[in-house]
């Protein structure tokens, strides 16, 4: 029982990020229809951009972090505007290629700026595990709990009462509709991809410091974000937040019941068989944004 | 007809290429560029001609090459039955025909798939796939050595009528074993893009709706394009296994699908020149530019590159100079007997 | 082309046929025959559901209720391409073609059906697919011929004119054979000249044997080349007769003020 519940409260604590990586391509993938393969780069982006802040420049830790999510977010916005917005109404097979050319030269860049070898974030956590009850756990893990919650409701506060989120709603509903009663389409799509980036960003700058920092960390990262997307069903942004959960603790009891090695193949497992069987996606009958 | 009368010269040059050039390590790089044409090649029927965005094309080329290694080798495997499932070392050329069988057969599953998961969600589908694999290679010990590697791979072997099976030892031999049947797998395609198969796949790709309202049946041409494109795949990880007699599981990579990808896109998909141009460009450039600058550096002015491509060149290479130079390409559904106009 | 076999038994039979859609009835069950050989036409102001029968007729969507019978056979949960296999082709109401592709190339794909050479045989590059090929181009030109588009065989569909996109439209679905015929709003968009020329050509696919339904708006042309006209609007049939009679019917003067100028493309 121990073990059950001490695999539950990692899967939720790991849960809460994948959550906010799945919101953010769930976005961009529902309301644009990209493919958005430089989302894992955005979120090996948030973590370096951690480690530069805290480990070299020794800032402030909570301070970093915020910086960390405002860079993924002005980064997002450049690649929307100079890679994206150009190709208008490109079809699929053109956009995908110019995201994984753009991809590519992320990845290799942070490879050639960082080197290969795996940075540690330093945190300012005590590092000896909280006992509560039957469970443990690092502060460091609890402060990340606590820190996407938190982030989870402000997004949601974002899309349901704000005037970007109605915008955003709209946008995704019906595209020239939504431009005819004065949605500005354009800027939706800038900012859009500048949410779901920054998303990812803090996603990687809040998990950065409890696994090690390397170059190809964004790879396997970016394709769970698609499965965490395709359970949720495309759009929906509480299917990528149940889906973000449901991931993580598939992998935390498969790693722990079944086998520690195939943990990350489980997550494409769940693709394929979702894709299979019901492709909407689980919570396709929810509705969509918001 | 002058695309045919060039392509017919070029292969006669790079046929007389070995005997005149003597460095092997050029002759060995060519050999495996000339494999990953062919796998550009088979891409080329999926993603170009019939617009299935498939995404996991190395899982096809990897499952070749562990296929013709391990039945090269011989493995014996337990599965949970009462005795381990023992297979015997066999010939070459029996490994790398049950590499294209079996590479067909996961070919044939993902046709069946493609039909029901569309667009986007296809390829996200076979991206997974091949990262499915690739786990499965590097877990999966007992049957493919994990990370440690399938090694001493026998080198490729020929029946040749009157002198039994001859060992292709030298770089040569390789070559030019890979340069024919690259020629061959050329030819393949081509056929099957002139023909009524060919224009039902491109009808797929171009108006799919209309294309079933005249009779066209999409998912056994799903499965037919899927299964030919994975076949010759195969055959080229089968090619690849027994060249550089190593295979570890990194032939899944992603990255490997992205080369092949870049080929056939920059060269220019749809057409049956394209994945060659394409690949002789991208299999030498990494070699040509070895040495000048940081592997990453390199693959940062790859992705710059695909982006610029995209924007100026969106059809690719080979449809940019034959609209520049007016050559008569030959493209998939030009008819060869001109009608009066 | 070649005529249709003896045994034409090309009746269309269309029994209670129902959409709902959402909570919207898009056909309230409607049933209507077409005579072999004959021209039908189908009109109705827009919404009426004429293309709604359309796809369910040729498989593009599934009917809530009711019966499609196409010479004798139920084509219930038929797939398009078998529904075209057996003889039942459509055009579409927004232009449709292979844009990329050549004129020729386009009548060419279109006539898969005529086709019998599978993979083994394209690999092979057997004699039997050189004759059948040849068979297929000859018939490309004879199909092209037909509809008047043989000029402009090698020009790329996409740079067509609007009304040579119709024509080619047309020989797209002439080259699968058809011995039934549904043309949805073929005129549509074209001028009076294109259209007469349009009208001409549907009489003729009649002569060749080819049954014909047609989803309409330009009543002239209706008018002047059907052997019955259904009137539908809003899911149901409200008249069904000759041209004549239908255009004095009461109910359908009410419903429907089309007075014989076509609605805009």
């Amino acid at each position: 029982m121990d073990q059950f519940l001490q695999h539950v409260l990692n899967g939720v604590v790991l849960g809460g990020t994948y959550a906010l990586l799945g919101i953010g391509l769930t976005l961009i993938f529902g309301i644009m229809r990209v493919v958005n393969f430089t989302h894992g780069e955005l979120y090996a982006f948030g973590a370096y951009l951690t480690y530069l802040f805290v480990a070299l420049l020794h800032l402030d830790f909570f301070l970093s972090i915020a910086l960390a999510a405002l860079a993924g977010f002005l980064l997002g916005a450049l690649i929307e505007l100079v890679l994206l917005r150009p190709l208008g109404n490109a079809d699929t097979d053109t956009v995908m290629l110019v995201m994984i050319g753009a991809w590519i030269a992320m990845q290799n860049a942070e490879q050639f700026v960082w080197g290969g070898v795996a940075k540690l974030v330093p945190s300012p956590f005590p590092q000896d595990p909280l006992i509560i009850g039957p469970v443990s756990v690092l502060p460091l893990r609890l402060f990340v709990l606590a820190a996407t919650l938190v982030l989870l409701v402000a997004f949601y506060l974002l899309i349901d009462r704000t005037r970007l989120g109605t915008a955003m709603r709209a946008t995704f509903q019906d595209r020239d509709t939504a431009a005819l009663m004065g949605v500005d389409v354009r800027a939706v799509y800038t900012l859009t991809f500048a949410l779901g980036s920054a998303l990812a960003a803090i996603a990687g700058a809040l998990l950065g410091p409890m696994f090690l920092v390397n170059p190809t960390m964004g790879n396997l990262v970016g394709l769970k974000a698609f499965a965490i997307v395709i359970l949720g069903g495309l759009g929906n942004i509480a299917g990528a937040t149940i889906g973000g959960f449901v991931l993580a603790l598939v992998e935390e009891f498969g790693a722990g019941y079944l086998s520690s090695e195939y943990r990350d193949a489980l997550g494409f497992l769940v693709i394929i068989a979702v894709l299979a069987l019901r492709p909407q996606g689980f919570f396709a009958l929810k509705g969509r944004i918001g | 007809m002058s695309g045919r009368i060039g392509g017919a010269l070029l292969l006669v040059a790079m046929a007389t290429l070995p005997l005149w050039m003597g460095d092997l390590y050029v002759l060995a790089i060519l050999t495996s560029t000339g494999i990953f044409i062919i796998a550009a090649i088979s891409l080329n029927l999926l993603l170009g001609f019939t617009g299935q965005l498939s995404l996991g094309h190395a899982a096809f080329f990897g499952i070749g090459a562990y296929t013709s290694a391990l039945l090269s080798l011989g493995f014996d495997v337990d599965i949970g039955l009462a005795d381990p499932v023992v297979v015997a070392p066999k010939p070459v050329w029996i490994a790398f025909l049950g590499a294209v069988v079996v590479s067909g057969l996961f070919g044939w599953l993902i046709g069946k798939l493609a039909f029901r998961v569309r667009g986007a969600y296809f390829v996200i589908v076979t991206i997974s796939f091949a990262e499915v694999m690739r786990m499965v290679a590097l877990n999966w010990v007992d049957l493919t050595e994990g990370p440690m590697a399938l090694n001493n791979i026998p080198p490729l072997s020929l029946w040749w009528p009157g002198r039994g099976v001859i060992t292709l030892a030298t770089k040569a031999q390789a070559y030019w074993l890979v340069l024919t049947v690259g020629a061959l797998c050329y030819l393949l395609v081509a056929s099957v893009v002139r023909s009524r198969i060919g224009r039902a796949l491109v009808a797929l790709r171009e108006n799919e709706p209309l294309a079933r309202s005249v009779g066209v049946r999409v998912t056994h041409y799903l499965v037919v394009a899927t299964v030919v494109s994975a076949a010759i795949a195969g055959a080229a990880g089968g090619l690849y296994a027994h060249c550089v007699r190593i295979v570890d599981p990194d032939v899944f990579l992603f990255i490997y699908t992205v080369t092949m990808v870049i080929m056939v896109v920059s060269g220019g998909k749809g057409t049956l020149a394209g994945p060659v141009v394409g690949g002789l460009i991208f299999g030498l450039l990494p070699q040509a530019l070895r040495g000048t600058a940081p592997p990453e550096v390199q693959w940062i002015v790859y992705g710059i590159g695909i982006i610029l491509i995209v924007f100026f060149l969106p059809r690719g290479i080979v449809p940019a100079f034959a609209g520049l130079a007016r050559l008569r390409m030959p493209r998939a559904l030009r008819p060869s007997a001109g009608v009066g106009s | 082309m070649s005529a249709p076999d003896a045994d034409s038994a090309a009746a269309l039979e269309v029994r209670d046929l129902a959409v709902h859609i959402g909570g919207l009835v898009a056909l309230a069950g409607i049933s209507f025959q077409v005579p072999v050989g004959a021209i039908v036409s189908l009109i109705g102001p827009n919404g009426a559901g004429k293309t709604t029968a359309f796809n369910v007729i040729t498989g593009f969507m599934q009917p809530t209720r009711g019966q499609v019978v196409f010479r004798g056979r139920d084509l219930a949960r038929l797939t398009p391409d078998r529904i075209a296999a057996l003889g039942l082709v459509r055009t579409f109401q927004r232009t449709s073609l292979f844009a990329g592709c050549s004129v020729f190339d386009n009548v060419l794909t279109a006539l898969h059906l005529r086709g019998r050479v599978g993979l083994l045989g394209a690999l092979l590059r057997l004699p039997s697919l050189r004759r059948e090929e040849a068979g297929l181009r000859a018939a490309t030109r004879e199909i092209l011929d037909f509809v008047g588009l043989a000029g402009r065989a090698d020009e790329t569909a996409g740079n067509l004119a609007y009304g040579e996109q119709r024509l080619l439209g047309l020989a797209i679905a002439l080259a699968a054979e058809p011995t039934l015929l549904l043309l949805d709003e073929p005129a549509a968009g074209l001028n009076p000249s294109e259209t007469e020329s349009f009208k001409q050509l549907v009489r003729r696919v009649r002569e060749r044997g080819t049954t014909v339904l047609l989803v309409e708006h330009d009543m002239q042309m209706v008018m002047s080349i059907s052997d019955e006209v259904l009137v539908l609007n809003q899911g149901s049939i409200i008249a069904a007769g000759p041209p004549a009679a239908v255009q004095r019917d009461a109910e359908v003067i009410r419903a429907y003020l089309g007075t014989g100028k076509r609605a805009a493309a």
